[in-house]
């Protein structure tokens, strides 16, 4: 089986290899040295069956992720899907202005879908996106959960506004238009939302 | 030119002299008093009547200690913010008296921002590093980015300094708890499990303490908690620094702040550095915690770059982000 690392994250290492025929790619949440064993295991078998879990329950309601065909509490390992697309965080900054607010209105119309399920992604980034048959697939949920409180709702979005002031500071206006993406698909009450985030922005520490 | 710097955001007051000799901060004198509370933690008044009583003699003794005369001091340099009003105010009138009776320009910085750029003066090779910044108030993980200091993770409640000291108080440590909690920590043998609470890249430590707090009334042995403590919340605050660095791609990672001094914190970051092939950088001790000389040398290099304050420009900000500093002396 040959295996070839894709991705090198801090927490874990995407491999490209090959599953009964099929191209896949593994997550594998790596021991970390730093920190004792009785919180690295704890931290990575939880995490991979939470993600596991969500990953699993957002396909079922529609939402585009990898499928996926095997798991490994042991190991940390999550096998699935190859989604030969590219990172939003690549391609955001350097498509036209025209496709950039469609692809932010996309962005905000699955995170509305994953909230209409109560599903909270828990780390949105553009480096957690892939775009690919012109859909926005969604990956990483290790520090996803499920919630419908309004307060992870929020949270789980102004994680996507802080990161896009970081690393997309020049496009940083998107966020509106993925805004208008979730205000368009959430079955709840959008604007309540929105606040939410207005909220969190001033709470935080010396704001 | 040489550079007079004076901290006062917290309970140290500090009056630093440095010039700057190729990009590299040579420090003449690093003088701080620190105020310890009776009881209890900082009480912002008292902490700013302690600095009033000790600015005008830590002064005194700075420039003997540099062996210079006021009148060489080129510059006058002042902790702008963030930090406790009381005691913000106290150091910048103290700023600002200096620069009008010597005639010379007055720039106030960022607390923060300088427990980043003291490490790239001082320490040899730390050119880019990602700052993992915990101290009592502040917990914070900040990067140079797109032409600005950017805070990748931070606090959501306390800093994490203020948690241990708060746990600290709880079982009935003096100030300052966290050496006291290092030593205990030491001797502790099993893990409890406390709650590892990351939201995105930011940290919460209430929810933590809470158990901490709890596991004593249970009859924990204090070595076990303050190890489990420890351990997680600094295992949380080397995630959050790591992926930091995976997302900026630094190769470097620079410790300061009080917290900084903790052997065990240092070693996690530093195994961590090593793992990911990255450079682990901590200043001396004397300029890990609040101190005048990083006020002193951030104050230089802004100066040296262009930047002028009049006093109006000098009100103290205790809210002063580390994002909204205006970064003219890097690239």
């Amino acid at each position: 089986m040959i295996s070839k690392i894709l991705y090198r994250g801090a927490e874990a290492e995407i491999r490209l290899s090959e599953y009964m025929g099929k191209t896949v790619v593994t997550k594998h949440r790596v021991n970390k040295a730093y920190r004792i064993k009785e919180i690295d295991r704890q931290l990575i078998a939880y995490r991979t069956k939470e993600e596991a879990k969500l990953i699993a329950e957002a396909r079922s309601h529609g939402v585009s992720v990898p499928l996926l065909y095997d798991i490994d509490l042991v190991k940390g390992a999550i096998t699935m899907e190859y989604l030969a697309g590219s990172r939003v965080k690549d391609i955001l900054n350097s498509i036209r202005e025209s496709e950039r607010k469609q692809l932010c209105v996309k962005i905000g119309e699955s995170i509305a879908r994953l909230h209409n399920h109560d599903i909270i992604h828990g780390d949105i980034t553009t480096s957690n996106m892939i775009y690919l048959d012109d859909r926005i697939h969604f990956i990483d949920f290790g520090l996803g959960c499920k919630s419908s409180e309004l307060e992870d709702r929020g949270v789980d979005l102004h994680v996507l506004m802080e990161a896009s002031e970081s690393t997309h500071s020049k496009y940083s206006h998107c966020f509106k238009d993925v805004l208008v993406g979730y205000t368009k698909q959430f079955q709840g009450d959008a604007s309540a939302v929105v606040e939410k985030i207005e909220d969190i922005v001033r709470r935080g520490r010396y704001r | 030119m040489i550079c007079l710097g004076i901290e006062g955001t917290a309970h140290s007051i500090g009056v630093g002299i440095i010039t700057n000799v190729k990009g590299h901060c040579q420090i003449l004198a690093n003088l701080i008093k620190t105020y310890q509370p009776e009881k209890g933690g900082i009480h912002p008044r008292e902490a700013a009547n302690h600095h009033a009583t000790f600015i005008a003699p830590l002064l005194s003794q700075s420039v003997q200690a540099a062996g210079v005369d006021f009148a060489d001091v080129d510059l006058i340099s002042f902790s702008q913010g963030p930090g406790l009003g009381p005691c913000l105010r106290t150091a910048v009138t103290a700023a600002r008296a200096l620069a009008l009776s010597l005639e010379k320009p007055l720039i106030g910085v960022n607390h923060c921002v300088a427990h980043l750029e003291i490490g790239r003066g001082t320490v040899h090779g730390c050119h880019d590093p990602v700052l993992l910044y915990v101290s009592g108030a502040n917990t914070q993980v900040i990067g140079f980015a797109e032409g600005k200091y950017r805070v990748f993770g931070e606090t959501l409640d306390v800093g994490i300094g203020n948690c241990l000291d708060k746990f600290g108080r709880a079982i009935g440590l003096d100030f300052p708890c966290g050496p006291k909690i290092e030593k205990l920590a030491e001797t502790g043998t099993q893990y409890l499990p406390l709650p590892y609470s990351i939201k995105g890249m930011d940290l919460a430590f209430s929810g933590l303490l809470t158990m901490a707090e709890h596991y004593v009334r249970e009859g924990e042995r204090i070595q076990d908690v303050c190890h489990s403590l420890q351990e997680t919340t600094f295992a949380m605050l080397t995630e959050v620094t790591e992926r930091a660095m995976a997302h900026t791609e630094k190769q470097e990672v620079l410790l300061g702040g009080g917290v900084a001094s903790n052997k065990r914190l240092r070693a996690m970051v530093q195994t961590m550095a090593q793992d990911r092939g990255a450079s682990f950088f901590v200043p001396s001790r004397d300029v890990c915690v609040d101190n005048g000389a990083m006020i002193a040398w951030l104050g230089c290099l802004m100066y040296e770059s262009g930047l002028r304050m009049s006093l109006e420009d000098s009100l103290i900000n205790q809210r002063f982000r580390t994002d909204m500093v205006e970064v003219t002396w890097r690239d």
